[in-house]
């Protein structure tokens, strides 16, 4: 009865309400099962290029995105399938993204790494890494420039910390108070390369040279993450300015497609252990039903339901159509000048001007 | 027609842009408290406010990637780069987010953002102050270069650049900003991009040319004119999108073609333009083209060296004289 209590209190101490608690419980599920299936499709050739799971960050993209509006911008790196579905682009496009098909949130033209949305303003889906830092401080800009209320949150492994537009954006965005929070997702290996191997001061301390506030949270800790955002989030709004948040997280599976579970730069020990305690899912769940508030079968049933919806969106992918071959030389250009010529590939398909 | 600087034309252009839409900021190294390291944003921060004029940090590719972010957002930034020599630091953020984006988006997110700045080298600057970028820029779809040689071009065209949906490498040239020039005196003078400036007509030979180049494509039409040598001076104003049927009309009324730029050769803006005249216009030619550039070097301090490296009016009088075989 006192550990029930205990978990209850979980709850309370984050005044988070057993429905949003619920809610937060299927979308890590969603993720979980989404990057599944699509660690499937990749192994059978379905999926292509670089692929980069999200699987044992789940509780860093609910718990940090569920706090925000619509109107709200987030962009992020390569390892963004989830953190899309969680600013509310379809799960069905992300996954026909994926698969390279007509129906993907950029028409198979961005893949894995280019999910975009403009209409859940969505920004991508960036490539080089520490790329997205400068872009979401512009964005900041504009909500500031505009006067309106939104804010902009980026996310960034912890490898982008090291890159020069990290620090050159962090300056700009506390030089002019923007409306914007940077979190580095700090799984502790930039691809291979352990942090403590390529960093001579902690990660808490990287926006301190800028005067931009640090936070460190648990990103394991779906609802200490949530009601911290929630905070933050409140914060920024009212014209706090940047913020740095060091959101401590742990990656479940290789950093891409291409690299074993645990690699030859972490032990299966270290792996394992990581999965045994600190699964956002599993730690979720615990709380949950030992507050009384989530049946071992009600979390089966809600199971059940994510790996239906990661199911229906590969089914959707799967029957997306290619893009048509006419879409290659589309949307190169916003605009086709009336004169001079703008392809120089001398190619007759190309729909050009010459 | 007014007569104006170079430098006075950029500023209008911007000035003019900048009141009729007020999405459109300028920001750059001193552009605001200092007015710009050239002066080309001289009185703008009283005008318009330290909002939309912007003096930024030294942060080539900060700045730069603030920008793309601003223009994925919707607003319209000019981003000033004291020099293109700078935009080293930031070519990432102008080929792999602003030329790309749109592409990639598959249309969700277009980019009218221009970068704009001095090219080229100047007096003495030395190596790494002194280089033509504009093939950098051209190479990469998505992306639109645009080299103005006149304070008329440079007016028309920057604020056709400002105007235009994709992202525009605007060039200017350092030496120019004094040149004087006449400028139209429309409410609204823009000239499209992609559209070749026909600088001087003659029969004999062409020498196409772009940017600052002109002048000295010029220079060299008015020495073979002694000599009883009429040369047309095709100014291509835009690199991307590039005025083919204008380059074409000119091969077929000379038959004879020197291409003159102002950066180095190796697969230069010269060594595509050349490739296109061969695969669509070979038989018109009755010599083969000779390109004049600046010498396969890095540019050297030594006033002597210097004046040696860079292409001249007698390198391209010989080089006419090759494609004439006298």
């Amino acid at each position: 009865m006192a550990e029930k209590k205990k978990k209850k209190n979980a709850l309370i101490e984050h005044d988070i309400s057993e429905d949003l608690a619920l809610d937060l419980m299927r979308e890590m599920l969603l993720y979980r099962r989404f990057e599944e299936k699509a660690g499937e499709a990749y192994a059978i050739g379905k999926i292509g290029g670089f692929c980069h799971l999200h699987i044992g960050q789940e509780a860093a993209a609910a718990g940090s995105i569920k706090p925000l509006g619509r109107e709200d911008y987030v962009t992020s790196a390569y390892r963004e399938h989830t953190q899309a579905i969680a600013k509310g682009v379809d799960p069905n496009a992300v996954m026909a993204e994926l698969y390279g098909r007509r129906d993907g949130s950029s028409g198979g033209k961005g893949g894995s790494m280019h999910i975009f949305d403009a209409e859940c303003r969505f920004m991508g889906g960036h490539g080089i890494v520490g790329g997205q830092v400068p872009l979401a401080t512009g964005i900041a800009w504009k909500i500031k420039y505009r006067g309106e209320d939104s804010i902009s949150l980026v996310f960034m492994g912890d490898a982008a910390v090291n890159q020069g537009g990290f620090h050159e954006g962090l300056n700009m965005a506390a030089v002019w108070q923007l409306p914007c929070i940077y979190v580095v997702e700090n799984n502790e290996y930039g691809m291979g390369t352990a942090f403590d191997r390529v960093s001579k001061t902690e990660m808490s301390t990287k926006s301190s040279p800028h005067g931009v506030p640090a936070h460190v949270v648990d990103g394991q800790d779906v609802l200490a993450t949530y009601a911290f955002f929630r905070e933050l989030t409140a914060q920024v709004r009212e014209g706090a300015g940047p913020q740095y948040v060091d959101l401590q997280t742990y990656r479940f599976h290789g950093h891409s497609m291409s690299d074993p579970v645990s690699g030859t730069y972490r032990s299966v020990e270290e792996v394992e252990q990581a999965k045994d305690e600190r699964d956002p899912i599993a730690i979720l769940g615990d709380t949950l039903k030992g507050a009384g508030v989530l049946s071992q079968e009600e979390f089966e049933q809600m199971d059940a339901e994510a790996r239906q919806i990661a199911s229906d969106a590969a089914d959707f992918a799967d029957a997306s159509p290619l893009p048509d071959a006419d879409a290659l030389y589309k949307n190169v250009w916003a605009e086709i000048n009336p004169n001079g010529r703008l392809f120089f590939d001398g190619r007759p398909e190309q729909g050009g001007a010459s | 027609m007014a007569v104006m600087t170079y430098r006075e034309a950029l500023n209008a252009a911007l000035s003019e842009e900048m009141e009729r839409d007020p999405d459109v900021f300028l920001m750059g190294e001193e552009v605001a408290e200092y007015d710009g390291a050239y002066k080309v944003s001289k009185g703008l921060l009283d005008i318009f406010g330290s909002q939309r004029v912007v003096d930024s940090p030294i942060s080539e590719l900060g700045f730069t990637g603030l920008g793309v972010g601003a223009a994925m957002a919707g607003l319209r930034p000019v981003i000033e780069f004291m020099t293109f020599n700078f935009a080293f630091l930031a070519i990432d953020q102008v080929i792999n987010s602003a030329a790309k984006m749109h592409y990639m988006s598959e249309g969700q997110f277009p980019m009218p953002i221009v970068f704009r700045g001095p090219t080229g080298a100047a007096l003495q600057l030395s190596a790494q102050h002194s280089q033509a970028c504009e093939t950098y820029y051209s190479h990469a779809p998505g992306c639109k270069v645009v080299t103005p040689g006149t304070p008329a071009d440079a007016k028309g065209l920057l604020k056709a650049a400002i105007r235009d949906n994709d992202p525009v490498a605007f060039m200017e040239g350092e030496l120019l900003y004094n040149f004087k020039g006449e400028v139209p005196d429309d409410d609204d003078f823009v000239i499209p991009l992609g559209v070749a400036d026909l600088k001087h007509e003659g029969e004999d030979v062409s020498i196409i040319t772009h940017g600052k180049m002109i002048h000295v494509a010029l220079q060299a039409a008015q020495k073979l004119d002694k000599d009883g040598i009429q040369a047309d001076v095709l100014d291509l104003r835009t690199i991307r999108p590039l005025d083919m049927s204008a380059i074409l009309e000119t091969v077929r009324k000379t038959n004879r073609i020197v291409y003159l730029e102002e950066g180095w050769p190796y697969a230069g803006t010269g060594a595509q333009i050349v490739t296109m005249i061969q695969e669509e216009a070979f038989d018109h030619l009755d010599a083969p083209i000779i390109r004049v550039t600046q010498a396969d070097i890095p540019m050297p301090y030594a006033k002597n060296l210097e004046i040696l490296a860079k292409p001249s009016a007698d390198h391209v009088v010989k080089a006419v004289n090759k494609v004439l075989y006298r």
